[in-house]
């Protein structure tokens, strides 16, 4: 490092190699993906989504939302899981007999106790997760002896990790998901809970608006600010408005009053509505719940 | 080149005497320091009233440009483009200009940079507020704020080569290497992201996070490293009053950082191919060889020169090589992947970069500001008591109770997020409480920026005054033969 030339070299070199490598690497590698197909379905993912959540991404980046939601799942691994869904021929009492008769066998023996212990304060209430681990063995095992036995049980493959457990996802978020997205709103804070599944979790148009308006009129204990400015507040022409919200008394206009949702507003709602990251994907596999 | 060699050089050089040198940096740096003190109270300012949304949640409901996601975002850009970058660049040229016993070349310039930086900022910090945010951490300015700030960061990244270029003592200071590697880091780093992410053709899906990360880490970690301990190992060896020790081991941790610090920045979780975390945990674990060895060398420099805290500028500079060592563990500690499954998504990482950019390099500019300025300007500092008790009463406080409550929050926090048993509402409240007191650093720094501003207003004023005196004494000046023929005519 006598000479100038030899820094700028050096630094040249150093910082040249994670550009190659970070930058260039993952538009090579990732760059021009392609929509993939969803796990025992035609379907493909992710779904364009409607203009107005397309506009609506414009508006959740405008007000920074990001800052304090993510739209990020993640799961520390998977687990096989089986659950009654019939008895059969047995009563409770019974099937806890037939339970202890079947753990003779030597793949079942090391889970034998959780599994008997599990269920020695169950009150036969169905479905019943009798087995959740990571021993896809004693899945198949036990699937066999119940189907012989006429019990019938649902085998998954399930995502784990406190996300997934909080209901904020199925499995863990994968770059696929973001495909359509521009820009990318990963966000880095959870000061508001996840939102990649938020179109799932709260479906309602009207939910999502009055929450916009008055997070405090639906989710008592929210911390997140009001965007009472992506609302009109106006006075009621000769018809109330369709649009116009109902709100709980303490968040209500004053009398004469209602609160109309601006374009913004509907856009955004409609944003958060398209956020339904639940589908099973090569990289990210689980059993989805059978439509009931 | 030998010694003598080097003397006969510098004696027939026409070397620069050290009054020539300060006074040729006075209206760029000025420029800069006045700027970046401004910015410094602005987005203190905004950081306080974004804070207060955690609060009282309704308090801008009805105003869009206050919002937590805008307040946030513009106070966060302020204090790392408005203050702690042009603070820095302003030492920079300082130091490469003392360095190199020359005046500095091109000032124009550079003071011609300053000025774009700050429309820059200006038209950033509007954008923003006004909701033109791109949406990307740490680079929400939109596309014309950026182009100026790129534009005016080479003016200045010219003139501070140029200076370097002409020097007088070739020899080359560990600073050099530091502070020339930063130039080049940010011109390449914000012009690349720049270029891919606000464009209208921005690469597909979650490369663009990926870009957004890369950068981050590169302008947050290696950047501020760069120039925070370019300035501190300047300004170390004077404190102490004896040369840097061990510059073998500056030149190691130079070489480490360039080479490892860069490639971290994706997260553990992110969802992206899992070569790209993992290789930012294993270059997260070879960046603690360059904070080791800044902490060799700044032990070894210090010591025998005891550890008085007067409130000086070397304060600062000490309290901020103090606050990059803890700053530079805990951001590598967020690349740890069991550490991170807890902190992740958490204020921690917030907490890591305010102490980064207000701690470490905040600290470590304005100390140095405080020690140029009186060099600068020939006189000394209009409020220097104010100076001193600054440091006591609001910066050291301010930076430890803004980062400190936040690490610890977002610890309780991320804990608590991980257990699903905890409802998420309870670990949001498990963080406000830290959060609160955060807030409270933060309004101590405020008073802090007040004061810096206040020192660097009226020294401006002052000398601007005073050289508006010399210009209407010039002008009144008698002037011999004029003054005989008006008199003739009266």
């Amino acid at each position: 490092m006598k000479t100038g030339i030899s820094v700028f070299l050096a630094s040249f070199f150093a910082l040249g190699a994670s550009w190659f490598g970070m930058v260039y690497g993952s538009i090579h590698q990732l760059g021009s993906a392609k929509e993939t197909v969803i796990l025992q379905s035609s379907d493909n993912w992710p779904q364009q989504r409607t203009g107005e959540a397309t506009l609506g991404l414009q508006v959740y980046r405008a007000n920074g939302c990001a800052a304090c939601h993510t739209e990020q799942v993640r799961q520390t691994g998977v687990a096989d899981e089986i659950s009654l869904t019939s008895l059969g021929k047995y009563s409770a009492g019974d099937f806890k007999d037939f339970m202890k008769s079947i753990m003779i066998a030597p793949e079942l023996l090391n889970v034998s106790n959780n599994i008997i212990g599990g269920l020695e304060t169950w009150d036969g209430k169905l479905p019943r997760t009798i087995y959740s681990g990571q021993d896809s063995a004693v899945v198949a095992s036990l699937g066999d002896k119940l189907k012989a036995a006429g019990v019938k049980a649902d085998a998954r493959v399930v995502a784990t990790g406190s996300d997934i457990w909080r209901g904020w996802g199925m499995r863990q978020s994968v770059a696929a998901d973001y495909l359509y997205d521009v820009p990318v709103q990963l966000g880095s804070l959870r000061a508001g809970p996840d939102l990649s599944m938020i179109g799932v979790r709260a479906p309602d148009v009207n939910w999502q608006l009055k929450h916009l308006y008055a997070p405090r009129s639906v989710v008592s204990h929210s911390t997140m600010p009001a965007f009472r400015f992506l609302f009109h507040v106006r006075k009621i022409g000769a018809q109330p408005s369709p649009d116009a919200l109902v709100l709980p008394k303490d968040f209500a206009p004053a009398d004469g009053m209602e609160v109309v949702p601006t374009t913004e507003a509907r856009e955004l709602a409609a944003y958060l509505l398209s956020l339904k990251a639940n589908q099973p994907l090569y990289e990210a596999p689980f059993t989805p719940a059978a439509a009931k | 080149m030998n010694v003598t060699e080097n003397n006969e050089k510098k004696s027939a050089a026409a070397i620069a005497d050290l009054s020539e040198i300060d006074a040729s940096c006075r209206v760029p740096l000025l420029a800069l320091f006045g700027g970046a003190a401004v910015w410094l109270v602005l987005g203190l300012l905004l950081g306080l009233a974004a804070s207060m949304s955690f609060h009282m949640p309704d308090m801008f409901a009805n105003c869009s440009c206050l919002n937590y996601g805008h307040a946030q975002a513009a106070s966060n850009d302020l204090l790392l483009y408005g203050f702690a970058i042009p603070a820095s660049l302003g030492v920079l040229l300082w130091v490469f200009a003392r360095l190199s016993q020359a005046p500095l070349a091109l000032p124009i310039v550079t003071f011609a940079g300053a000025n774009f930086w700050h429309l820059g900022v200006l038209l950033g910090t509007a954008g923003i507020l006004m909701g033109h945010s791109t949406g990307y951490p740490w680079l929400e300015y939109p596309r014309v704020a950026a182009v100026l700030l790129f534009a005016a960061f080479m003016l200045i990244a010219v003139s501070a080569a140029a200076t370097m270029g002409f020097r007088n003592e070739r020899d080359l200071y560990p600073s050099h290497w530091f502070l020339f590697a930063a130039l080049l880091w940010f011109a390449w780093t914000y012009s690349s992201a720049n270029l891919f992410l606000i464009s209208a053709h921005p690469p597909r899906g979650v490369v663009q996070a990926i870009i957004n990360w890369w950068f981050a880490n590169n302008l947050l970690f290696v950047f501020l490293s760069l120039t925070g301990i370019g300035m501190a190992f300047y300004f170390l060896p004077k404190l102490a009053g004896k040369p840097l020790a061990g510059t073998g081991y500056a030149m190691f941790a130079f070489l480490t950082l360039i080479v490892f610090g860069t490639w971290m920045g994706i997260p553990r979780s992110a969802p992206v191919p899992a070569w790209l975390p993992a290789t930012s945990t294993y270059a997260g674990m070879l960046s603690l060889l360059p904070v080791f060895a800044i902490v060799i060398v700044s032990v070894r420099t210090l010591s025998g020169s005891g550890f008085s805290i007067s409130g000086g500028p070397f304060s600062f500079i000490k309290f901020g090589t103090l606050s990059f060592i803890v700053s530079a563990l805990l951001y590598i500690s967020e690349f740890c992947p069991r550490h991170s499954l807890v902190t992740d998504f958490t204020w921690y990482n917030f907490a890591v970069s305010q102490w980064q950019i207000l701690g470490f390099v905040g600290m470590t500019a304005i100390g140095a500001i405080y020690y140029i300025l009186p060099r600068m300007m020939g006189k000394g500092l209009p409020f220097p008591s104010l100076a001193k008790a600054s440091f006591f009463l609001f910066f050291a406080p301010g930076v430890l109770l803004l980062a400190v409550p936040l690490v610890i929050g977002g610890i309780a926090q991320g804990f608590k997020l991980a257990d699903a048993n905890v409802a998420f509402a309870d670990a949001s409240a498990a963080a406000l409480f830290w959060f609160r007191i955060s807030t409270l650093g933060q309004a101590l720094l405020l008073l802090g920026a007040v004061s810096l501003l206040l020192n660097i207003l009226a020294l401006t004023i002052h000398w601007k005054v005073g050289l508006l005196k010399t210009g209407i004494a010039a002008v009144k000046a008698p002037l011999p033969p004029r003054r005989d023929q008006g008199e003739a005519r009266s």
